[in-house]
């Protein structure tokens, strides 16, 4: 039950190698052993999305993929996407600007998921924008401020970062 | 890539102001960049890790709890039974008392662990604490608990027969209360109506769903005698009052803090659970911090749900469409444990914006063996919506009138406040709303979504095959419930307001809110203000974030210690200037003579003198009073009442029993507004909350109490493809209750939302006379009644 094995793989630009016990998930592994608590645990059952971090450059649950599953791999999560308060991608700058946040325990997930989505195709309308938001929960916001910080940066013609 | 950085200075409203200005939130950035500061997010050195052993029973005797094996386990530092906490296994003090007179509320006697029984699935009967969550957790499979099934109760119907089990013994029946409050004279008013109209209506239970669940974390501090401890609840004030009482200690020995950051409340995180006091006691007991972070599958177990009535009620009417009576009479499925919040305001809500002369209201609540019972979003108020605006819509069929014209006939008029129903509302004080201007706020909303073409475009559906409805719901909300909330603001020693207030946010946005009030009070810059919430230990007293109640409540308080604070500072720069307070300004970090910018100190100056004096043992000079701080409690009269007028245009396939939602607007009037985006935020928020009660979460238990709907897979929430765009306006008729004018609008946007789909729905089926009594109205339940009909 507490077998481990050391893995080795890029967390947000930085080599990492840790031991973890088999059963570990990926989204534990940040959390507890890298204390990368910006990725939250919304409800272990893969629906919620709030865990989600990007593998090798694609959205994944982190609660659903097991650490030992990830060594090798490039992790990004959401302590990546800007280097301080000061600094926000575009993307989030425009999450402010449109109240997109409220508690933001699941806002990690959702920039993850976003920030993949709109380098694959930049100018979704929105019902892409709904669609990817689909992968997500969130019970505060409704989710209107959301798609409307994804249209402006779309109508401003910016990159997510 | 990244943006610049770009902190402009924060927008003001034409005035100069920053109240009523939509700035963004100062939360933002750090919720944005994966810096948040919730319970388990933060840093706990030597942590151990706590899992609840839960009852699979809904209701059972314990006959034996055997460890043995799970103690075994390596990585495993305690287990703990009801016997080992005898110390602090006293009856839990009785919750609200009814605030109508003459009546009284039941309290079953509950205990932190179970007492010879456990009374609902999920129940926590002992607790594991290991090295880390994962072994807890195998330790806690490994414990073996005997439970002797007694009979179970699973509905408030089964929990009011004759000869039901009972959930409390010593109380003799499962009844929690049964409350009647009356208006005029509704039996003559019965018997001598052109009309009279009688259904009955259900409404299921339902959970809050926050993102984040019920969290908690506590460090025991032996050389003190002292517990620290971080709760995402929305009361820490409350938490510290039980756990000071359960482990008897003055209240100054626990210190209760809700991080800065909470994910979402909702409600249920407003009570107090075993878990808080098992934690607390396992850190004493540990001397280590001890956390306990509950997962989704207890939150659906084990967190407090809401929202389970089942209405008959009446109405009576001339020919006209003027309503003479309303007689409701509901059941309240309350669960094993519960305050009587929620049916006490549904039982206010339901006379609504209308003129009613005559009313028998009666509710009676049961206790069950289904999970406890608090308040979520909305706190009663929904169902109240949904039973009476489900009767409007069947006068106005009753009438041949069209529904929003049937409601204009009925409407207080906008000169009648304040206005009494005759009722007590939850708070002790008389159901009087406040302000408002019900006929307008329904007329703008109408406007907005061009009803009389909707109507035609309706007809020119239907007249295709096309099954197009049109709901139209209003409501009143009360709201900004005291008794009170407190504000402390001092000027520190860098010149900057730090504000300090007890209630905790989960997502509001106090920390931007409550500087903009500041600002304006004080009169400093918006940047140069600190709000600290939350903590027992800087702030003695506090009430918590539920029933929309800390704008209006903080909200003054701040006001009238920032007034305060101000006055303060201006004595200590005068000394300073030597100039006459009253020739004073504060502008740019600094007190100014009016006029002669040049003659200023800064405010870290003044704060220096302030706070400080000259020097150690020097006098005070010119009889300075010391101390920059002011602290102000506000307690209102009474509560304030916002209103919300809801559009709903949908479409229904019969085919499929989906709904599409064409067209939402909303209108909505909580008075004066302190930041327009938060507020906005809100309602969006709730929307999609009552969208998700009216068409998507529904609880099922069956007869043994059993949850067969505990995770999101078979209890969906929408996402945002399931919701549409919602368009809003605001109407402010300012409170007279509190100087802010303002009222509250945390709860608002869910209210109408199952009255106006209700009516939608039931109007795009007309052609096949459907019935909506019961919701939520899912594609099955929508299949269901096409069928039936």
């Amino acid at each position: 039950m507490t077998e481990t094995r050391a893995i080795s793989l890029t967390v947000n630009g930085q080599p990492r190698g840790a031991t973890v016990e088999m059963r570990t998930t990926l989204v534990d592994f940040l959390r507890e052993q890298l204390r990368l608590t910006g990725t939250h645990v919304g409800c272990e059952q893969g629906v919620c999305g709030a865990c989600t971090v990007l593998v090798d450059g694609e959205p994944v649950r982190g609660c659903l993929l097991l650490a030992v599953q990830a060594d090798g791999a490039r992790v990004e999560t959401v302590e990546g996407l800007a280097p301080d308060l000061e600094h926000l991608t575009p993307l989030q700058a425009e999450f402010v600007r449109h109240h997109g946040v409220q508690c933001g325990f699941c806002t990690g997930g959702i920039l993850m998921s976003l920030t993949a989505s709109l380098r694959d195709n930049p100018r979704p309308t929105e019902a892409e924008i709904r669609d990817t938001l689909a992968g997500h929960l969130c019970r505060c916001t409704g989710y209107q401020g959301m798609v409307d910080a994804v249209l402006a940066l779309v109508a401003a013609g910016q990159p997510a970062r | 890539m990244t943006a610049p950085a770009s902190r402009p200075a924060a927008a003001r409203t034409p005035a100069g102001g920053y109240i009523g200005a939509p700035i963004p939130r100062r939360e933002d950035a750090r919720l944005l960049t994966g810096r948040g500061t919730f319970v388990d997010d933060l840093e706990m050195p030597g942590v151990a890790h706590a899992a609840m052993v839960r009852s699979p029973q809904a209701h059972a005797r314990v006959r034996r709890i055997d460890t043995e094996a799970a103690r075994a386990l390596p990585g495993v530092l305690a287990i703990v039974t009801a016997e080992d906490i005898a110390d602090i296994q006293k009856p839990w003090p009785a919750r609200m008392p009814s605030p109508v007179p003459g009546t009284s509320v039941r309290h079953g006697v509950r205990h932190t662990l179970p007492v010879a029984k456990v009374r609902h699935a999920g129940e926590v009967v002992a607790v594991v604490v290991a090295e880390s969550r994962a072994l807890a957790e195998d330790a806690r499979d490994l414990v073996e608990v005997e439970y002797e099934v007694l009979p179970v109760v699973a509905t408030a119907a089964a929990a009011l027969a004759p000869g039901a089990s009972l959930v409390y013994e010593e109380l003799g029946d499962n009844i929690a209360a049964h409350i009647i409050q009356r208006v005029g004279h509704p039996e003559r008013a019965f018997a001598s109506a052109d009309h009279t109209l009688r259904e009955t209506f259900r409404v299921m239970r339902g959970g809050s769903h926050s993102m984040e669940g019920r969290a908690v974390v506590a460090r025991y501090d032996e050389a003190l005698d002292s517990f620290t401890v971080w709760d995402a609840t929305q009361a820490p004030h409350a938490i510290r009052a039980m756990l000071a009482y359960l482990f008897d200690l003055p209240e100054h020995r626990v210190r209760v803090i809700a991080p800065p950051d909470v994910g979402g409340g909702l409600g249920p995180k407003t009570s107090f659970y075993p878990e808080e006091a098992l934690v607390c006691w396992l850190a004493r007991r540990l001397r280590r911090p001890v956390k306990w972070i509950e997962d989704r599958l207890e939150h659906f177990m084990s967190a407090a749900q809401e929202r389970e009535q089942v209405h008959t009620i009446e109405i009576a009417f001339t020919r006209d469409g003027a309503l003479l009576a309303l007689r409701d009479v509901f059941t309240h499925d309350v669960g094993m444990y519960g305050a009587l919040i929620a049916p006490v305001i549904t039982a206010c809500t339901v006379p609504g914006p209308y003129r009613i002369p005559n009313i028998h209201s009666e509710f009676r609540a049961a206790y069950t063996n289904l999970p406890p019972t608090a308040a979520v979003r909305g706190a009663g108020r929904p169902q109240g919506v949904l039973v009476m605006e489900r009767m409007m819509d069947r006068m106005a069929e009753t009438l041949g009138l069209d529904p929003a014209e049937v409601r204009f006939r009925n409407l207080i008029p906008a000169d009648a406040f304040p206005y009494p129903v005759g009722m007590v509302f939850r708070d002790g004080a008389p159901l009087t709303y406040d302000s408002g201007d019900y006929p307008e706020l329904l007329r703008r909303a109408l406007e907005i979504a061009d009803y009389p073409r909707a109507r035609r475009e309706q007809a020119e559906l239907r007249a295709q095959g096309r099954h197009r409805g049109i709901g139209v719901a209003i409501c009143v909300e009360g709201v900004g419930l005291g008794p009170f909330e407190g504000a402390i603001l001092r000027l520190d020693s860098r010149g900057r307001v730090v504000v300090t207030s007890g209630a905790p946010p989960q997502g509001q946005g106090y920390q931007t809110a409550f500087a903009q009030i500041a600002a304006d009070m004080v009169g400093v810059r918006f940047e140069d203000v600190d709000v600290v919430t939350g903590d027992t230990g800087a702030i003695p007293y506090g009430i918590g974030s539920f029933a929309s109640r800390v704008t209006a409540n903080a909200g003054p308080a701040i006001a009238q210690a920032g007034g305060e604070l101000r006055q303060k500072i201006l004595a200590v720069a005068a000394h300073l200037l030597e100039a006459a307070a009253a020739d004073l300004e504060i502008a740019d970090g600094a007190v100014h003579v009016r006029g002669l910018p040049d003659r200023g100190v800064p405010l870290a100056q003044v704060a220096r003198l302030g706070n400080g004096g000259v020097a150690f043992g020097m006098v005070m000079p010119g009889g300075l009073q010391v101390g920059l701080e002011a602290s102000a409690y506000f307690a209102p009269s009474q509560a304030g009442y916002s209103a919300s007028a809801h559009v709903c245009i949908l479409d229904v396939d019969p085919d499929t029993g989906e709904v599409a939602i064409v067209r939402y607007v909303v209108g909505h009037d909580c008075g004066n507004v302190i930041n327009p985006l938060i507020v906005e935020g809100q309602i969006l928020g709730g929307v999609a909350h009552g969208l998700s009660n009216a068409l998507y979460e529904e609880a099922f238990y069956d007869s043994e109490g059993q949850n067969l709907a505990s995770s999101f897979l078979d209890y969906p929430l929408p996402s945002a493809r399931e919701m549409p765009r919602i368009e809003m306006f605001h109407l402010t008729t300012p409170s007279p209750i509190n100087p802010l004018g303002v009222k509250g609008a945390g709860e608002a946007g869910t209210l109408p939302v199952p009255a106006a789909v209700a009516g939608a729905v039931e109007d795009a089926l007309r052609p096949f006379g459907v019935r909506v009594n019961r919701m939520p109205l899912n594609p099955a339940r929508i299949s269901d009644l096409i069928h039936r009909a």
